[in-house]
């Protein structure tokens, strides 16, 4: 789908440049001219929304740091600074800690309608595996940002995080005391933190490039699953179809940020965070990030350590073996009413683990967090196999055109949650 | 490379081997630096010992001193306690080990304050057996700090200590 440019500079100046630097090309091939399939829905708006969140993020990470001291003593003096003292300090610390929310609130739309629309497929997979590695940084970023405010729940959220690795048998031990700096986390540990929350982003920044240059090759899925076949009756141009569309879902999508920004800045943080930290005192219930909860609620519903901690690495990185897990030809969940009906299942059990990992633990949430956790991971690991070969799908659309054409007989997509 | 090559190896062959060795060794004497700096500093390991007066800890309280940046518990136990640590069968243990091999003195229980599931500080005089009990993730330890349930795999730490005198205690 590349190559596709037809761009020649209109001013003399422009043709100069363009013949020493064709970077003015590069931007009008893949965000003007590039063709889109005619038949996206607004789950396809979350892309553009994402790129903005990483840009909002470092911006507003890159002005906190200014203020931000990065040591035991002053860290959570200097975060009350910012949102005290300094000129709209509370805002710019409410942008970002509640952009890293709506960040994971994106990714998550992201994922899933990726999964819905088997857009992990062939010709696809090192796309979704890229995308799978964004996750990765994005969760290690979050999670390392969460600490710097240096409360109890941050104190207590390092310490779990880093004691993960104590699980690895014989060297567990000496890799934890290595990421602490020390035999405890303290000063080292905020420190070397900080570092690398303000780099990771970039690396993101990275692999977001990466991820776009890979789905400018294969070009983007589409609701139907249906490759484009013909250039001019199945696409339209990024520019203006596709550009005022992200811009339209990306207002919605700011005003739902600016709902929380503006007025429940604290509904997602944790009352516990505002008392400093302490590491001789554990507070009474400690739970991550909403954004991390799933992956927790696994994590405790497993009694061995070990155990627990394999699952929990197990349950991320077998999505980046999706594409090998699923082994049906037919990509859209329109085509599948198996696959639909257990995405949804699947869908059920995520949500189900998040909102049992916020919960004290007891016999009766441990059982049904197992059920849910099996569910998971049947679904990944039992039900995508075996779906190609049982499943009887319905007949798949002769290109995106025909699907358009006769869309009203078609069963509709899901529109967007909000 | 054709056989004839691998059987008479020529200086070129020699140079580009002896080349990479090089190499290889040249980097991962420059990357060991940059990884050893994460590792505990000499102002941490210099601080590995703490001096504790134990004096004025009541009989049947425990009492919570940092050392190396966490906690470490001291409890003074009560008969009680220690009956029911020492009478406790090995085969109740999942780390089995007996109270006497974790004190030095059978009222003094000196133990790193760390869970050694996930590294949260358990609370004293909790759970069923009147030991600690972790907040993160439930795991119950008795008056001897041993595990008893939940996903914890081993007994908190006994750290190195020494009594310097009845009211006085080094650990580290």
């Amino acid at each position: 789908m590349s190559g596709t440019s037809t761009y020649v500079p209109k001013s003399a100046l422009g043709r100069w440049f363009e013949s020493r630097l064709p970077i003015v090309g590069l931007v009008h091939s893949s965000f003007v001219a590039y063709p889109v399939p005619r038949n996206l829905n607004y789950l396809w708006t979350f892309g553009a929304i994402l790129s903005f969140m990483l840009v909002a993020q470092i911006v507003s990470g890159v002005i906190l740091a200014m203020h931000y001291v990065p040591s035991s003593k002053m860290a959570f003096d200097s975060i009350e600074h910012i949102m005290r003292d300094v000129n709209y300090g509370w805002l710019i610390r409410y942008l970002h800690t509640n952009g890293a929310s709506m960040f994971f609130f994106a990714v998550y739309m992201h994922m899933f309608r990726g999964i819905y629309y088997g857009s992990y497929k062939a010709p696809r997979e090192v796309l979704w595996i890229l995308g799978v590695i964004i996750y990765l940084l994005m969760m290690a970023t979050a999670f390392m940002g969460y600490v710097l405010p240096w409360g109890s729940m941050s104190f207590a959220g390092a310490t779990v995080i880093t004691n993960l690795f104590t699980a690895i048998p014989l060297v567990g031990g000496g890799v934890a005391h290595w990421l602490w700096g020390g035999y405890a986390v303290g000063d080292p540990t905020l420190n070397r933190f900080f570092s690398l929350h303000y780099l990771l982003p970039f690396m993101i920044a990275g692999v977001v490039g990466l991820h776009v240059w890979a789905l400018h090759v294969s070009g983007q899925n589409n609701p139907d699953g249906v490759e484009v076949k013909n250039v001019k009756r199945d696409t339209v141009a990024f520019t203006p179809y596709a550009t005022i569309k992200d811009l339209f879902g990306l207002s919605l999508f700011l005003i739902l940020y600016a709902w929380f920004v503006f007025y429940i800045p604290n509904y997602l943080l944790d009352a516990d965070n505002s008392v400093p930290a302490n590491p001789l005192v554990t507070p009474a219930h400690i739970v991550p990030e909403w954004y991390l909860l799933p992956f927790y609620a696994i994590l405790r519903a497993i009694p061995n350590k070990l155990v627990g901690v394999v699952a929990l690495a197990a349950a991320i990185v077998l999505l980046a073996f999706l594409p090998w897990l699923d082994t049906s030809p037919v990509k859209s969940a329109k085509y599948r009413p198996l696959f639909r009906f257990f995405f949804w299942v699947f869908v059920v059990c995520c949500v189900g683990l998040g909102y049992l990992g916020s919960q004290e633990v007891s016999d009766g949430t441990t059982l049904v967090a197992r059920i849910l956790a099996i569910g998971y991971f049947g679904f990944l690991l039992v039900v995508l196999p075996l779906l190609g070969l049982i499943e009887k799908t319905k007949p798949i659309p002769a290109s995106i055109a025909d699907a358009v054409l006769t869309k009203a007989s078609v069963p509709s997509a899901p529109s967007v949650a909000s | 490379m054709s056989s004839a090559a691998i059987e008479n190896p020529s200086r070129r062959d020699f140079l580009f081997i002896a080349t990479g060795a090089v190499g290889a060794v040249g980097a991962a004497s420059v990357a060991w630096p940059l990884i050893d700096q994460m590792n505990p500093d000499a102002s941490t390991l210099a601080l590995a010992s703490i001096d504790v007066d134990i004096g004025a800890i009541q009989e049947g309280q425990i009492v919570t001193v940092k050392w190396r940046g966490g906690p470490v518990f001291i409890r003074h136990r009560t008969k009680k306690e220690i009956d029911e640590a020492v009478n406790t069968p090995l085969s109740d243990l999942k780390d089995p080990q007996l109270d006497s091999a974790r004190v030095k003195k059978p009222e003094w229980l000196i133990v790193v304050g760390v869970c050694t599931h996930l590294g949260c500080v358990p609370l004293g005089h909790e759970g069923q057996y009147d030991g600690w009990k972790c907040p993160c993730h439930g795991s119950v330890y008795d008056t001897s700090g041993r595990i008893r349930q939940g996903p914890a795999p081993l007994n908190l730490a006994v750290p190195d200590y020494a009594f310097l005198s009845d009211t006085k205690v080094k650990i580290g």
